[in-house]
């Protein structure tokens, strides 16, 4: 193999200086081996742009079990075994493990094709099954209880003969809750992987058909216009629309504090509690939408958080008073995307390319409603009730004095937190009081202070020897990891930020870079939005701005969708995008070809 | 009215309208191409061909017994002093000697009529017209290796569009096309040459099309260099122009270059030629093309191409003025594109049993 390393190797990354206590967080399965130095690995900043908390390395270590299992031992994916993860100064690093022996390939291919043969053949009914098994995986989550340990155990048990005390189920139920957790990742990776590869598979034909289509081209021709990922911006379109009937719209003004709306609405009688009732259907399940993809307990959801969608109200209450809130175009969306997809129908040469195009389409389209609306049961709905339920952990612990406040749990990594419902439940069955109340809390100021200093670290977009060739289709289909990208990631461009385009056109104004929802209202008109990643959640602040950047996603992404809706520039799953630029920068966003430059 | 069929003092089709240029054999391959084009619906700068026919007539008032192209055709040819020597003298003859009555007098009332819009009452015999070379053996890269590919621009008044004609045909007779000729043996009886006659455009921009992309090749695109004033500029590499790629299919302007466009050619405002200034400094890097304009090449690029069969490189021009701007588009040239057609292409892919082994075999591919 070349060693044309222009990337350092794991061995060689220093501890960050204030920070070299960093390993303490992370257990020892996730660090670098000496070995590791003779692979390539990258840095997932699409799912990790920031340091881990230690909590939330349970994103990692789940979803990388799920996935490896799903594709090395479920469907003997012929070419790849699964995706091996390391952390290094607090931040994610991953490799893929290729199958490279001829013969081994070809072994594991004829075990892959009647696998995944028979998700494709019974796409509809088996989607229909997985959201009935996500739908009670998530009734389940929401039914477990945190136990409140009163001073005396309820009499019931004891007259019910029940036998066993509430501190039992400390432990019983916080493993029930990352059981959950780890159920539903393998259910969100069951049809992902192969609803992936169909895509694939028609970009490249595209690519290879008509060489400067771009991704977001393809991407029209493939979308869902029903698709759930907009139920939660149509509910609060019409939750404004309700507020006007209502005669309640006075109280939705820019600059609305959603408290003080929600306070005020309860003094106005028969509409303001209609309308707050409306609010209440809707919140249930549809404000499950997490402000990031929830790979972090911080990307706190609309129900966690109601400032997004009170930021949005106004606008939408001031379109409806206006003459109403047009609905989503739905048969224009329909037929222009018809109109693409014949349109390069008819430009291919031969019709054996027209039959493989129909094929290669109707298998998107066939896998579309399971890619689209998975990350509203998985991402969203599902993780907003778990790190919702861990917080209530957080709660019971912060009570019973382990931490000081029920956010430290997510300091603490999850074997650390049954340590300290163990000590907890200890502590209330002897009278005691729990030793984790010395234990814990410096443990956790230290490690907030270390998350502090990493945040300013800027790691290496990869590490280790450059492959000689990525061609890896899963690799490239989950990361967009190609050899032209490593190319980009050695010589960089200052002043550039490389990305996806994701939504096509020019435009060039002031950034604004916001880290996190709660920052939502410092937005003004016709700003050029910086996120780390947009979820369905931010849908509503499309209205205002010219064009959005993004850290995390790719074509199919979110923001890519919404911006191509609104017909503005967008780039996504920029890696760093929120670090490199400043809030107030003038930048020029080429949706065209995926930067993003600085001009001043 | 009289249409042009019929002039009353002109040989019977010795200079013939645009949208009745029809035959290559008579109106040569350019002249029949930009006939073609009108008949498409695409405007073109009006103009008419002095036709083969008004060559052979030319011809046998000038070599009646045929004796000089015997010459000619005797020439060995590798002897490329011989060639010089009867070549230059054919030339000075063809290029000097008055042509007939009947077809100079053709030319000169096709040109009056030019001038008129054809209106006859008015007369404006100083209309600057194009005066081009239009071979009857098209067959691409042999003729423009043949030299067949003369142009005057800006040639003004009757007797230097017929001087123009004459210098046309005597560029049949240049050094390098009779020794290509004589390479090929080809008779020199079988030698004739149209020649078209277009009025000048004055264009704001102009440029080159090609409703493929030629870098890539793709179908899907329309790919648009342009520059300010005549596009001659570009062809002759005096600037850098500005691209555009345009999706046949979503309209959206993908890829936009707009480079600075340092000088810009007019045309001579008496005489031919044309002038070489510098770009005024406010226009130099500033987009030669609107959205729009981009939009309505494209829509006009995609009709020629539609009616050909086949995707096109087509040269044209947009004039300065009022109106919207698919009515100030003219084409100068529009001929099948060659370079990507020769290239065999892979076909993007091929129907499998089912759609879904489309996948399998994606993952199924070795590293």
């Amino acid at each position: 193999m070349t060693e044309q390393t222009g990337f350092p190797l794991p061995s060689q990354i220093a501890d960050v200086p204030g920070a070299e206590n960093w390993r303490s967080m992370y257990r020892y399965f996730t660090r670098f081996q000496p070995d590791d130095d003779k692979r390539f690995w990258f840095y997932n900043s699409m799912h990790f742009p920031e340091p881990m908390p230690a909590f939330d390395t349970i994103t990692a270590e789940v979803p990388y079990q799920a996935i490896g299992a799903n594709t090395a031992r479920l469907f003997v994916f012929p070419t790849t075994l699964g995706i091996e993860h390391r952390i290094v100064n607090g931040r994610v690093y991953i490799t893929a493990n290729p199958v490279l022996d001829p013969a081994e390939i070809e072994r594991r291919a004829a075990e892959f094709g009647p696998r995944a043969g028979y998700y494709f053949e019974n796409w509809d009914s088996l989607y229909e099954g997985w959201k009935d098994r996500l739908r009670a995986l998530i009734a389940e989550i929401e039914s477990i209880a945190v136990p409140a340990l009163p001073e005396w155990e309820s009499a019931e048990v004891v007259f019910g003969a029940v036998g066993v005390a509430q501190n039992h189920y400390l432990q019983e139920n916080f493993h029930r809750v990352l059981a959950l957790y780890s159920k539903m990742w393998h259910h969100h990776t069951e049809m992902l992987m192969l609803g992936y590869g169909a895509y694939v598979v028609f970009f490249q034909f595209c690519q290879q058909a008509f060489p400067e289509i771009s991704d977001q081209t393809v991407g029209r021709m493939v979308a869902g216009i029903d698709v759930i990922m907009y139920r939660p911006d149509d509910e609060l379109k019409a939750l404004a629309v309700l507020a006007v009937s209502l005669g309640i719209d006075d109280l939705f003004t820019d600059g609305c504090v959603a408290g003080e709306v929600l306070a005020a609405l309860e003094s106005r009688g028969a509409a303001g509690r209609e309308w707050l009732d409306a609010l209440g259907k809707a919140r249930d399940p549809w404000f499950h939408v997490s402000s990031g993809d929830g790979f972090y307990h911080h990307h706190l959801s609309w129900n966690d958080d109601l400032t997004v969608p009170f930021t949005a109200l106004p606008g939408y209450v001031a379109a409806a008073r206006a003459g109403g809130i047009a609905p989503r175009p739905t048969e224009q969306l329909i037929a222009e995307r018809e109109r693409i997809a014949s349109g390069y129908r008819e430009l291919l040469a031969t019709s054996d390319e027209q039959a493989a195009f129909d094929q290669m389409l109707g298998l998107c389209r066939l896998v579309f409603p399971f890619v689209e609306d998975h990350k509203f049961y998985c991402e969203h709905w599902f993780t907003t009730r778990f790190f919702q339920k861990v917080k209530a952990f957080g709660e019971l612990l912060a009570r019973s004095g382990v931490i000081a406040a029920a956010d430290d749990v997510f300091h603490l990594h999850h074997t650390e937190v049954d340590e300290a419902l163990a000590d907890l439940s200890l502590a209330w069955a002897a009278g005691s009081p729990p030793l984790g109340s010395s234990h814990f809390p410096p443990i956790i100021a230290e490690r907030k202070r270390m998350l502090k200093v990493l945040e300013d670290w800027s790691p290496p977009a990869a590490l280790g020897p450059v492959p000689e060739a990525l061609n890896d289709p899963a690799v490239r289909m989950l990361w967009g990891i190609t050899s032209e990208r490593i190319a980009a990631w050695l010589n960089p461009d200052p002043d550039e930020v490389v990305g996806v385009a994701a939504s096509a056109g020019i435009v060039e104004g002031i950034a604004r870079v916001l880290h996190d929802v709660s920052e939502i209202s410092a937005l003004r008109e016709g700003e050029i939005l910086v996120v780390p990643v947009t979820a369905p959640s931010w849908a509503p602040v499309f209205a205002k701005i010219r064009a959005a950047v993004s850290d995390i996603g790719g074509s199919m992404s979110h923001a890519a969708i919404v911006a191509r809706e609104y017909g503005m520039p967008a780039v996504v799953g920029c890696g760093d995008a929120t670090k490199r630029i400043r809030t107030g920068d003038r930048v020029r966003v080429d949706g065209d070809r995926g930067t993003v430059r600085v001009l001043e | 009215m009289t249409g042009p069929a019929a002039p009353p003092d002109g040989g019977p089709g010795f200079a013939v309208t645009l949208p009745e240029a029809r035959d290559p054999a008579v109106v040569g391959g350019k002249g029949a191409s930009l006939g073609e084009l009108t008949r498409a619906g695409v405007a073109v700068p009006p103009g008419f061909v002095v036709t083969v026919d008004a060559f052979v007539s030319a011809m046998a008032a000038l070599d009646p017994s045929g004796a000089l192209r015997a010459e000619v055709e005797a020439l060995p040819a590798d002897d490329l002093d011989a060639i010089a020597a009867v070549a230059g003298r054919v030339r000075t003859l063809v290029a000097g000697a008055p042509l007939p009555d009947s077809v100079a007098s053709a030319i000169v009332a096709a040109y009056g009529r030019l001038g008129t819009d054809g209106r006859p009452e008015e007369i404006m015999i100083d209309t600057d017209v194009a005066v081009r070379s239009s071979a009857t053996v098209e067959d691409g890269s042999d003729a423009s290796f043949a030299g067949l590919q003369d142009t005057y621009l800006g040639v003004s008044g009757p007797d230097s569009v017929l001087e123009q004609v004459r210098r046309c045909w005597a560029s049949l007779y240049n050094d390098e096309s009779v020794a290509y000729r004589r390479r090929l043996r080809l008779p020199e009886a079988g030698v004739s040459m149209a020649v078209v006659v277009q009025r000048m455009v004055a264009p704001r921009t102009a440029g080159v099309m090609f409703t493929r992309s030629p870098v890539t090749g793709d179908r899907s695109v329309v790919a648009i260099e342009a520059t300010w004033g005549l596009g001659s500029a570009l062809v002759a590499g005096d600037v850098t122009p500005d691209s555009f790629i345009i999706s046949k299919v979503t309209g959206e302007i993908t890829t936009r270059r707009v480079c600075s466009k340092v000088k810009i050619h007019s045309h001579r405002s008496n005489g031919p030629g044309v002038t070489v200034a510098d770009t005024p400094t406010s226009l130099r890097d500033a987009p030669s093309l609107t959205d729009g304009e981009i939009r309505a090449l494209a829509a006009i690029g995609r009709r020629v191409e539609a009616h050909y069969g086949a995707p096109q490189d087509i040269e044209w021009a947009l004039l300065d003025g009022a109106g919207s701007a698919a009515g100030r588009i003219v084409l100068l040239q529009s001929r099948p594109e060659t370079v990507w057609a020769a290239h065999e292409q892979a076909p993007a892919g091929a129907p499998r049993p089912r759609p879904a082994d489309h996948v399998l075999a994606l993952f199924g591919k070795p590293l």
